[in-house]
């Protein structure tokens, strides 16, 4: 397993704001790796660092097996870059925009091309002043996605997009996994990036604070449940990873981390279950602690 | 009345958001006035003084042709003047105008004014807020320059005159403004309009001032700036000739109003049409975008460049013409001869052009800053093209555009001059030397803007200001007596004065040393900086 990014420790800053905060970052080659955090994490200048375009004031950046700052053109052709906020030359049509930034890139399929711009159905005579946000992000999604490289960097690539192109764009990214192509994937899309990714990163306030596959992460989230037994429970309170709990009679409402589980039902179970009621776990809850304790601290 | 709900709010806004801008503009204009005023009356303190150095003044064309004429030979006020009078009100005639477009065309195309008027705004309401502001600042301009000529002890009628001149070209410009900015999607096309427009009337009154024989006088009629002049402040006061300007501008803005009921928020009256759906093969490299990019506007000033070479080399031909009096021979006389003026003429607006032509490349290099500040650099950069080619693409534009322009003007003027005195081989290369020489001042400003943007992206429209510095001491330096080393500071007045003067290469290898050292330390900041 060779990685296609992996950054360790990095730091920078804009005057006073300290935007990343030794942040750690690996991505696998091959591999559809989310990038998951509230807004001004940080997700957009680790971007920047990785494509060179901000210096990191500390801390090591490694893109393609190459130094980001040093190589960026080099290391630029093998990869795709589709910013957060896409802007256009006025006087460009899209098709020419496209173009031009895949001949940049060095090369781009036309076939592929062809037929990204009906499965977007984007209408590439138009000049970039009159593209709707959406269709300018589209512009830059079918740019990067019909150029032949091993990378694809997108910040938050489906903003602006409306859900039937929201469907294309991950039947596309499902595609270019299949073709072994590395992504990195920046979204606020809880859904999108379940569906996609292999392993995601969740950064906060310039540090990525979990990383790993669905499956790891899913145990970081808790399962509720509520049971009704035959006789009161007596051990779940002294339980590692039992939160909440909650005990009225014979009844019992608790959360539980999913990694300990185990234990709890057979702790339940030795009370015998009458009722039983698990909430399975999502993402978003363990997401949304995150960002909510970010909004907390922010306030 | 629904059509202007919310006017009163969106000119807080723009105050708000031109507190710092209006007043020192402001204050420049006044200051510039008074102090022209005070180092004129300095120098000429008796009435013999002056009627010689307006007579002089009135017997070289060029001067005529780039300040206007003199009405009133005994007037203080009016020599005190006489530079501002034209040349000022072009000022604030673009004033007015760029104020106008920012409130309106430059909202409307950031998308702002959308999300305002989806609150409640009347559709006219961001045109009247803008021309509100605008007239508002070029009145108050205009008054506190007649205050402040009264309080240095000129006539108040005339100093009220004077004001008149600035307030009634800002008064017109502001409806050029409020027209172009319905006509375009683009800020930028709507100023580059304004700035034919502005251009046009300079000419066009240069051309009726200059008229030696006084037939072609009516031209200047023809031209907003020149009903300002015709006000002649110090010299009959004439304010009636207001009216004129002020019909102008009702004209104007009715035409705005009018169409602004014919178009969508945020479109044009010119409609882009499509365009092709691949890129041309030629399209594969910054240097193609770059051209893509400044091609437009580049057309647009070699044309105008042109028609200046040919107006220049035409009124030079026309030095004989002012000879008319004795006097007036008799100074040409002690000038050192018609070939002598006429040289003299051509050198000074060779020098002129060269101005302009800066003023060319200090905007086609701050696109360098406009493309990043829009996020249009970070995709390029993204992709193989390195740091270094992407500046390179758009310095090389300012720098070979630059050139163009001034040899096309210096084309212009020696085919026109030679022409009409009967030797195009001989003036031909005389005046594209005296345009080549002009180069290297050009672009030391230009590399200004590139190393500034290199090392300062966020001070980067501070090059205008600069350029505005070397203007002014090149204009009034010698008049305010300015220490020679601040003199020096002017990259302009280096250039050797050609045709007629005499070629020296050591100033004109040091600007070239100069701009190229500004141009390498603005590449090696910006390869060595954050992209944003
Ligand atoms: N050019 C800049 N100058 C100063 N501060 C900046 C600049 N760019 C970003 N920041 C700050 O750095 C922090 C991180 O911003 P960043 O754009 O990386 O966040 P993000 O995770 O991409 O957020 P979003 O989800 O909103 O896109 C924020 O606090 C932001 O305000
Ligand atoms: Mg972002």
């Amino acid at each position: 397993m060779t990685s296609a990014i992996v950054v360790s420790g990095l730091h920078k800053s804009y005057g006073a704001t300290h935007a990343l905060d030794g942040l750690d970052l690996e991505v696998t080659t091959g591999e559809v790796h989310g990038f998951l955090g509230p807004n001004g994490a940080g997700k957009s200048t680790t971007i920047r660092v990785l494509l060179g375009l901000l210096r990191g004031d500390e801390g090591d950046v490694s893109l393609l097996g190459g130094d980001p700052w040093r190589d960026a053109a080099q290391l630029h052709r093998r990869l795709a870059y589709v910013p957060g906020d896409v802007n256009l030359w006025p006087n460009l049509t899209g098709g020419e925009v496209i173009d031009l930034l895949g001949r940049l890139r060095g090369g781009l399929d036309p076939k592929k091309r062809d037929d990204l711009l009906r499965r977007f159905d984007l209408d590439p005579t138009k000049k970039g002043r009159t593209y709707s946000k959406g269709n300018r992000q589209k512009v830059a999604l079918v740019a990067a996605l019909a150029s032949d490289v091993e990378l694809l960097i997108l910040d938050e690539p489906t903003s602006g997009l409306d859900p039937l192109m929201e469907e294309v764009f991950r039947q596309c990214i499902e595609e270019e996994r299949q073709r072994d192509r590395t992504v990195l994937l920046s979204s606020h899309i809880l859904s999108e990036v379940e569906a996609l990714c292999d392993r995601i990163s969740i950064i906060r306030r310039g540090k990525v604070v979990e990383t790993g596959t669905m499956s790891d992460l899913r145990h970081l989230t808790r399962t509720s449940i509520q049971a009704e037994l035959s006789a009161a429970p007596n051990g779940l309170a002294s339980l590692p990873g039992v939160h909440s709990l909650d005990v009225e009679g014979n009844r019992v409402h608790c959360e539980v981390d999913t990694a300990q589980l185990d234990a709890v039902m057979r702790e339940l179970a030795a009370s015998g279950i009458k009722s039983l009621v698990a909430q399975p776990p999502t993402l978003e809850e363990l997401f949304l602690r995150h960002y909510e304790d970010d909004s907390v601290a922010a306030s | 009345m629904s059509d202007f709900v919310g006017t009163g709010t969106l000119v807080r806004l723009a105050l708000r958001r031109d507190r710092v801008l209006i007043p020192t503009w402001i204050a420049v204009f006044v200051v510039m006035a008074a102090g022209s005023a005070q180092a004129t009356m300095d120098l000429y303190t008796d009435v013999a003084s002056r009627v010689e150095a307006a007579r002089t003044t009135n017997a070289s064309p060029a001067l005529v042709s780039l300040y206007g004429r003199i009405f009133d030979e005994t007037s203080l006020g009016e020599l005190s003047l006489f530079k501002l009078t034209a040349f000022g009100a072009a000022l604030v005639g673009l004033l007015a105008s760029i104020l106008v477009v920012r409130h309106t065309r430059a909202e409307e195309e950031s998308g702002r004014l959308e999300l305002l008027s989806a609150g409640v705004l009347g559709r006219y309401a961001a045109l009247t807020a803008a021309l509100l502001v605008s007239t508002g600042t070029v009145v108050v301009l205009g008054l506190l320059t007649a205050l402040a000529l009264i309080g240095l002890g000129l006539p108040a009628a005339g100093s009220f005159a004077f004001g008149l001149i600035w307030i009634t070209a800002g008064l017109s410009f502001a409806g050029v403004g409020a027209l172009v900015a319905q006509l375009t999607e683009g800020a930028r096309t709507a100023n580059g309009f304004t700035a034919i427009v502005l251009g046009v009337s300079y000419v066009l009154r240069a051309i009726g001032d200059s008229s030696s024989d006084g037939k072609s006088e009516w031209v200047s009629w023809l031209s907003p700036i020149g009903w300002s002049q015709q006000i002649r402040a110090f010299a009959g006061d004439r304010y009636v000739v207001v009216l004129l300007p002020l019909a102008f501008l009702a004209l104007l803005v009715t035409g705005a109003l009018a169409l602004i009921r014919r178009r969508d928020v945020g479109a044009g009256l010119v409609r882009p049409r499509p365009g092709p759906a691949v890129g041309a093969p030629s399209l594969r490299s910054p240097l193609a975008l770059a051209w893509r990019l400044h091609r437009g506007s580049l057309y647009g000033w070699g044309f105008a460049f042109l028609l200046l070479g040919l107006l220049v080399g035409n009124i030079a031909s026309n030095v004989d013409g002012f000879v008319t009096s004795d006097s007036a021979r008799e100074m040409v006389q002690k000038l050192g001869g018609v070939q002598a003026i006429t040289d003299a003429f051509l050198s000074t607006e060779m020098g002129m052009v060269g101005l302009l032509a800066s003023a060319y490349g200090i905007q086609a290099a701050l696109r360098l800053r406009s493309e990043e500040t829009a996020l249009r650099a970070e995709p390029l950069l993204a992709t193989g093209v390195t740091r270094t080619r992407w500046l390179a693409s758009h310095v090389l534009m300012a720098l070979l555009g630059t050139g163009a322009l001034i040899m096309i003007a210096g084309l212009g003027s020696g085919l026109s001059s030679g022409a009409s005195l009967g030797n195009v081989g001989h003036q031909v290369p005389r005046m594209l030397a005296a345009a080549a020489v002009q180069l290297p001042a050009i672009w030391l400003v230009t590399a200004l803007v590139v190393a500034l943007f290199g090392l300062a992206p966020k001070l980067v429209t501070a090059s205008w200001a600069l350029y505005g510095l070397f203007l002014l001491i090149g204009q009034f330096g010698a008049l305010f007596n300015l220490p020679q080393a601040v003199i020096n500071l002017s990259p302009y007045g280096h250039t050797p004065r050609l045709p007629g003067g005499t070629f020296t290469l050591t100033p004109v290898l040091a600007l070239t040393a100069i701009a190229a050292a500004l141009l390498a330390a603005g590449l090696t900041t910006f390869r060595r900086r954050d992209i944003g």
